[in-house]
C-alpha cells in the first residue's frame, strides 16, 4: 500500500457568504508529481493556503504525513517547502540573507555552504549579495525555488510556479520538478490552469472547478481515454450526416454547427471517416481531434 | 526556534531603512534644541526662574546639562511614539503588504512565537531609541552645558534637586519612560495584526494617542471619571521621580495601569494573530 502524503477530505472554505471552496477532496501519494488543475478562481490557491495552515477551513479535514494538520502543524510544516502565489521576499535584504532568514525557521540546520550551493543550483550565482528590490520576477521565482529546497523537504508545494516566466524559465522549472521526482524522490504538488503543462510532468492529478472536485486519478488513465472529440469541417454538412448514418455512426454525432461536425469516435475511426467523406465527393477542410477531458477542461477555462 | 526567529526579527529591523528615521529624527531634534539653548537658553530659563531666584540656594549653572535633559525628555516623550510606531506598527502588517507573511507563517514555528519574536525586537528597538535620546540629551547636554543642580517646576512650585541626587532619578525616570513607550509599541503591534498595510497601524496609533491626550486634558466631569484609566495620563509618570518626596502611590498606580494595558493588548494581539486568515 502506497503511503499517503496529503489527504484532503471534503474541504470547505467560505469567505463570509462567498463560497471559495465548496467540496474538495484528493489524495497525494509519496513520490507523486501531483497536478492540481482548475480554471482561474476555482479555489486552487485557497486549498493550498489551507494545506499550509495559512487559512482556517470552514469545515473538512486535512491530514499530511499521516497526521492531522490541526494537531501536528509544526511536524507537518517542517517537511514541506512551498511557494504560494507570488514569490515575495524582503526587498531590503540580499538574496543570501533572505534565504538565511527562512532557512533559520525551517527546523533544520542549514550551513552557509548549502546556501551558496542552492543559489548556484537555481542560477543566481553572482547576484546573491544584491538586494531583492532589484530582482526581476523570474529571478524572484528562482529564489523562491531555492527557498523551497534549502531545508531538503519531503514534499514540495508549488502554486502556479511558471506564471510570468519566459519559455526557457518554464522549461527549467519543468526539468527541475522531474529531477526532484526522479533523482531526489520528492513528492510535488503543483497547481496550474494549463492541462498540457501538467500532462508533461504529473503522474496523478485532480481537476477542480467552482470549489468542487471534478475528477481525480492517474493522468494517463484520465487523458488517454479511448474516445476522442473530433471536429470535422466539410462543405456539405447534410451529406456528411447522411453518410455517417449509412455507416451506422449516427450515435457518434454530438453536435452540428455551421460547417462543423462534432463526433465522438475512437482514434482508429478517424481515417475511415475521412476516406468515406472524400470517396463520396465531400471536401474536407480540417479534422481536429481532442481528448475528451482536454476538451472538457478547455471549455471550463473558456467559460 | 523562538530565539532564531527573534534573531531574524533583529536582522529585519536593522536592515529596514525606516528604522533609521527615528535615530535621525532624534539626532536632529535634540541637536536643534541643544543649539537653540546654547544661543538663547538663559533668556528662556530666566523667564521661568526669575521670580524665585533670590529665594533658592543653588549650585552651578541654572542652565546645565541636567536641566536640558529634563526639558528634552519632557518635550520628546509626546513625539517619540510616532517614531516608535513607525517601526513597530509595521512589524506584522508590513509582512502582509510585502507578501512575506505567506512564507513566514508556513514555517514550523507557532504564530504566537513569531509574534513574541517581533514583540521582543520591537521593544529592543524602543530601548535603542530611548537610549539614543538619553545619550543625546544627558551626555551631549552635559558636555555642552556642564552639570549642576536641577530646578524643576512642579504643580506645587519650584524645587531644586541637588546634582548628586540626580543619577538614580534619571535612571528610574528613563525606565518608566521606557515602560510607557513599550506600551505604545504594544499598541501599534496589536493594531498591526489587524491591518494589511503599514500606514494604517501607525496612523491609528497616533490617532489614539492624540484622542486620549485630548480627553485627558479636558476638564469635563464626565471625562474626568475615565481620565485616570487612560494610558496617556500615565505616560508622564517618569516625571514623578523628580519630585521630593517621591509620590510612591502615584508611581505604582501608573506602573500598574501601563502594565495592565500592555498585558491586555498582548492578549488581543495573540488572539487576533492566531486566528487571522492570511489572504495577502
Ligand atoms: N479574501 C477573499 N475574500 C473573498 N473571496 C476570495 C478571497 N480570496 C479569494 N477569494 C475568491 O475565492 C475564489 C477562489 O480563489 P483562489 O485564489 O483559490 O482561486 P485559484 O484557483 O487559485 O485561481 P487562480 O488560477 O486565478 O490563481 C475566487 O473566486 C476568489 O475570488
Ligand atoms: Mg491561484
Amino acid at each position: 500500500m502506497e503511503e499517503k502524503i496529503i489527504e484532503v477530505n471534503h474541504l470547505v472554505k467560505h469567505y463570509g457568504k462567498f463560497k471559495a471552496v465548496e467540496d474538495v477532496s484528493f489524495d497525494v501519494y509519496r513520490g507523486d508529481v501531483y497536478g492540481f488543475l482548475g480554471p482561474n478562481g476555482a479555489g486552487k490557491s485557497t486549498t493550498i493556503r489551507t494545506i499550509l495552515s495559512l487559512i482556517k477551513p470552514t469545515s473538512g479535514q486535512i491530514r499530511m504525513f499521516g497526521k492531522d494538520l490541526q494537531t501536528d502543524r509544526n511536524y507537518i510544516l517542517q517537511r514541506i517547502g512551498c511557494i504560494v502565489e507570488k514569490p515575495d521576499f524582503y526587498k531590503y535584504l540580499s538574496a543570501e540573507k533572505n534565504l538565511e532568514i527562512f532557512a533559520r525557521l525551517s527546523g533544520v540546520n542549514v550551513t552557509k555552504s548549502k546556501v551558496h550551493e542552492i543559489i548556484e543550483f537555481v542560477g543566481l550565482k553572482g547576484r546573491e549579495k544584491d538586494k531583492l528590490g532589484g530582482f526581476s520576477h523570474g529571478m524572484k521565482q528562482r529564489l523562491g525555488i531555492a527557498q523551497t529546497l534549502i531545508h531538503d523537504p519531503e514534499l514540495i508545494i508549488l502554486d502556479e510556479p511558471t506564471t510570468g516566466l519566459d519559455p526557457q524559465g518554464i522549461i527549467d522549472i519543468r526539468n527541475l520538478i522531474l529531477q526532484l521526482k526522479n533523482e531526489h524522490k520528492k513528492t510535488v504538488l503543483l497547481s496550474s490552469h494549463i492541462l498540457s503543462e501538467i500532462e508533461l510532468i504529473a503522474n496523478r492529478m485532480v481537476i477542480i472547478n467552482k470549489g468542487r472536485t471534478i475528477v481525480q486519478g492517474s493522468v494517463s488513465e484520465l487523458l488517454n481515454a479511448q474516445e476522442l472529440i473530433v471536429s470535422i469541417s466539410v462543405d456539405n454538412i447534410e451529406k456528411a450526416r447522411q453518410l455517417l448514418i449509412n455507416a451506422s455512426l449516427e450515435k457518434a454525432i454530438d453536435k452540428i454547427e455551421n460547417n462543423n461536425l462534432l463526433l465522438h469516435i475512437s482514434q482508429e475511426k478517424i481515417p475511415f471517416v475521412n476516406k468515406m467523406f472524400c470517396d463520396n465527393g465531400l471536401n474536407v477542410y480540417s479534422i481536429e481531434a481532442k481528448r475528451k477531458l482536454e476538451d472538457y477542461f478547455l471549455k471550463l477555462i473558456n467559460g | 526556534m523562538f530565539w532564531k526567529s527573534t534573531y531574524n526579527e533583529f536582522i529585519k529591523i536593522a536592515a529596514k531603512p525606516r528604522s533609521y528615521i527615528g535615530i535621525a529624527a532624534i539626532t536632529l531634534i535634540v541637536g536643534i534644541i541643544l543649539f537653540a539653548m546654547k544661543m538663547d537658553g538663559l533668556e528662556f530659563i530666566s523667564f521661568v526662574t526669575a521670580p524665585f531666584e533670590q529665594a533658592l540656594s543653588f549650585e552651578g549653572n541654572i542652565l546645565n546639562g541636567n536641566l536640558i535633559a529634563f526639558i528634552i525628555l519632557q518635550m520628546l516623550i509626546i513625539h517619540v511614539p510616532l517614531l516608535i510606531a513607525l517601526v513597530t506598527g509595521d512589524l506584522v502588517s508590513g509582512e502582509g503588504a510585502m507578501g512575506t507573511i505567506r512564507l513566514l507563517l508556513t514555517k514550523p514555528i507557532s504564530r504566537t512565537s513569531i509574534l513574541f519574536s517581533k514583540y521582543i525586537a520591537g521593544c529592543a528597538y524602543t530601548l535603542v531609541i530611548l537610549l539614543w535620546m538619553g545619550f543625546m540629551a544627558l551626555v551631549v547636554g552635559k558636555w555642552m552645558f556642564g552639570t549642576g543642580d536641577l530646578m524643576v517646576l512642579n504643580s506645587d512650585g519650584l524645587i531644586v534637586l541637588q546634582q548628586q541626587d540626580l543619577g538614580w532619578r534619571f535612571a528610574l525616570g528613563f525606565s518608566v519612560a521606557f515602560l510607557s513607550l513599550v506600551m505604545i509599541a504594544t499598541l501599534s503591534l496589536t493594531l498591526s495584526c489587524f491591518s494589511e498595510n503599514s500606514i494604517g497601524p501607525i496612523v491609528s496609533t497616533m490617532a489614539i494617542i492624540i484622542l486620549f491626550t485630548i480627553i485627558g486634558n479636558l476638564d469635563v466631569p464626565v471625562l474626568q471619571i475615565i481620565q485616570p484609566y487612560l494610558f496617556t495620563t500615565h505616560m508622564m509618570a517618569w516625571r514623578s521621580f523628580f519630585e521630593d518626596p517621591l509620590p510612591y502611590d502615584d508611581i505604582l498606580h501608573s506602573l500598574l495601569i501601563l502594565a495592565i494595558h500592555i498585558a491586555g493588548l498582548l492578549v488581543i494581539a495573540v488572539y487576533k494573530f492566531n486566528r487571522k486568515d492570511i489572504l495577502s
